[in-house]
């Protein structure tokens, strides 16, 4: 209350100390005018945006990016409104969001993160492995023992204990639960009727915890527990992760071949505008609970000068920004992704103006 | 105003003249400035409302009354309901109060009655510390010690003894209302007690002596104490209950946020306050947002009306002991 509002209060002013501080220690060093560029959004890609904004700034130094983890749907909602000129969505935006905005949104994808099944088990050594009709019923609640006949038809090497089984998933809004739930709505129909997709679904059974990290922690700590996080969190926090089965009925663990894998097979049904979901990927070897993170940005930008700087920093992430990716647990695009993403950040424009012709250090 | 005037004339009555005015005038000043720090809050008050009437005037077309008995959350499918929410606000707060205020009384009685000066010192320091804990690090602490330890000792233990109640049934999994209960007392215990301890210090020392002079025993005393820092007692909980009510972060990590109406404590629940901080950054669409504005609307009533009752109560306390 009192005592954390002042800290809250003293927070805020050491940030903002820090802030004109380093703001007047880069205008010393650039030559000339700092160009400021303003992004937000998705919480899921901002530990690799911090990566990017750090690394190009070094490249860079009069260029100066600030990116504010926010959540996918505020990053949307600003870049909408034009309050800031890039947002980062892990969710593409809808068709009557994109036609309702005053001009044409592009996007562009950045990154490929993965979701994953994690769970608290004793005596559980190997990966367990769910056929995605099991994971749609243990989410709706008709699976909710761990000795069940149909896990235990999938695991049958595995000390399954004889206990309840308790669902965790996030309470907070978050593309996590966006594209969780849009693989279940392709998997199972009746998950499909009964919840659908979308950031904040209404789950039928199971704890919510706050976060990631709020999942991640209330999966550690209670037994007999499973829910599903991004890779990150479960990599880091040493929690196993489930092996899934794909289309192709291959049990495939997540990791950076196999999601950007599932992209790549994914790439002949990817329209046009680069707007695809993909999760149950076909192919072999794809993870099947995969996504995209894309920059939005409207394609006729109001600045010229902070357009130009955006459409380097842009092309300089999904080529060179790509090495940063896996050692934060992202999963780099495809080569062929790459290209087309590269095609579309050409196509931005300034009164109409393409802006690609001003840069010269990416190929 | 003339009256006003009056008592000025009184009070700078053997000053000379020209002082006098000066006084008249500075005198006013002062009283302006009051008074519109006084309309500052009204001011604050009603336009907070009006804007967030306004701002879930969608909603509140949309849903009418049905908002509040609605037992429905579905972003998904734009269908929103306040009732579970309300329900889990109350009964998490009710809840903390009823484990936090003997707690609290107890130790401000110890601090005040029974502890020698050296011990109390320190002991209410250590009270008033607990105050300053930022809520997130009550949150994490209620998951990774506080959760675990009533999944693996409380909660078996009350479901084999009261487990015939319907307050007790359920997976025992450490995160729940009880849980969310629990930490949420924790939390309002060292306001209380702070109250409660400056109130019982007021009480004039000449009561005890006489009490004890009287024959009375030192438990005896403290009733009599007691019953005469009634309402102030009373004032201290009502600011408990203000502060568990609100409290979103701590309560958001433990109470398991399912928006769901059920007897057992065991089971998980859901507040207001816990709903807007989780939902209110990635509500995408009008209506959804509109219904979230509405839950801060209802989180307003539901504190006045609580806060009036609570006044009311204390006012009927008073009286009865006056």
């Amino acid at each position: 209350m009192f005592l954390n509002d002042s800290k809250k209060f003293l927070a805020i002013v050491a940030i903002m100390f820090a802030l004109t501080n380093s703001s007047c220690f880069s205008g010393r060093q650039g030559r000339g005018d700092t160009v400021k560029i303003q992004g937000a959004g998705s919480s899921f890609v901002n530990p690799l945006m911090q990566k990017w904004v750090s690394e190009y700034g070094n490249i860079n130094p009069n260029i100066r990016i600030d990116y504010q983890s926010i959540g996918s749907g505020g990053g949307v909602k600003q870049t909408r409104d034009r309050t800031i000129q890039f947002g980062a969505t892990d969710v593409a935006i809808k068709d009557e969001d994109m036609k309702s905005a005053d001009g044409e949104i592009v996007h562009i994808p950045v990154i490929l993160g993965a979701v994953v099944l994690t769970y608290n088990l004793a005596g559980v050594e190997k990966p367990l492995r769910f056929s995605p009709d099991v994971i749609a019923d243990i989410f709706l609640g008709k699976i909710n023992r761990w000795d069940d006949a149909r896990i235990r038809a999938e695991n049958p090497d595995a000390n399954l204990p004889s206990a309840d089984l308790t669902v965790v998933h996030r309470s907070d809004g978050s593309g996590t639960s966006a594209v969780f739930t849009s693989y279940l709505s392709k998997v199972s129909p009746e998950w499909k009727e009964k919840v659908g997709e979308g950031t904040s679904p209404s789950f039928p059974v199971g704890l919510g915890g706050k976060g990631n990290e709020g999942v991640t922690g209330q999966i550690k700590q209670t037994p007999n527990t499973i829910g599903y996080v991004e890779l990150a969190y479960a990599v880091k926090n040493k929690l196993p992760v489930g092996e899934i089965k794909n289309r192709a009925g291959q049990y495939i663990t997540p990791n950076f071949e196999t999601v950007t894998n599932a992209a790549a097979e994914s790439l002949a049904n990817t329209p046009e505008d680069l707007r695809v979901s993909i999760t149950d990927a076909a192919g072999a070897n794809a993870y099947p609970i995969a996504s995209y993170v894309y920059v939005v940005i409207y394609k006729d930008l109001p600045d010229e000068k902070s357009g130009t700087a955006l459409v380097d920093f842009l092309l300089w992430g999904i080529n060179d920004g790509q090495s940063f990716a896996q050692p934060l647990y992202y999963s780099p695009l495809p080569q062929e992704m790459v290209k087309r993403a590269t095609g579309k950040i050409n196509s931005i424009t300034h009164d109409g103006k393409i802006l690609r012709a001003e840069i010269t250090n990416v190929q | 105003m003339s009256n006003n005037r009056d008592e000025n004339n009184l009070i700078g009555g053997d000053v000379s003249g020209a002082k006098r005015t000066n006084n008249i005038l500075g005198d006013r000043i002062f009283r302006i400035v009051l008074t519109l720090c006084a309309a500052l809050i009204l001011v604050i008050v009603v336009a907070m409302i009006a804007v967030m009437t306004q701002s879930s005037w969608l909603s509140i077309k949309e849903f009418g009354f049905g908002f509040l008995t609605g037992q429905t959350w579905d972003p998904i499918k734009g269908e929103f309901g306040a009732l579970p929410f309300i329900y889990g606000t109350l009964v998490s707060a009710i809840l903390a109060l009823l484990i936090a205020t003997p707690i609290s009384v107890g130790v401000a009685v110890f601090l005040v009655e029974q502890a020698p000066k050296k011990l109390a010192r320190p002991m209410a320091f250590l009270v008033e510390l607990l105050a300053a804990i930022p809520s997130v690090v009550y949150g994490l602490w209620a998951i990774f010690v506080l959760a675990p330890l009533l999944r693996v000792y409380v909660q078996p233990f009350l479901q084999e003894t009261l487990g015939f109640l319907p307050f007790f049934k359920g997976t025992a999994n450490g995160i729940g209302m009880m849980s969310g209960g629990i930490i949420l007392a924790i939390m309002i215990t060292p306001i209380i007690t702070a109250v409660v301890r400056d109130v019982l210090e007021a009480v004039p020392v000449t009561q005890r002596e006489a009490a004890l002079a009287l024959g009375a025993t030192r438990w005896e005393t403290t009733k009599i104490v007691l019953a005469n820092a009634n309402s102030g007692i009373a004032g201290a909980i009502v600011l408990g209950l203000g502060r568990a009510i609100g409290e979103t972060m701590a309560i958001t990590m433990i109470i398991g946020n399912r928006p769901e109406i059920s007897a057992s404590l065991f089971d998980p629940g859901y507040t207001i306050a816990s709903v807007i901080a989780n939902e209110f950054t990635e509500a995408t669409g009008d209506l959804y947002l509109s219904a979230l504005i509405e839950m801060g609307l209802i989180l307003f009533l539901v504190t006045f009306i609580v806060n009036g009752l609570a006044k009311l109560l204390i006012l009927s306390v008073a009286r009865r002991t006056a």
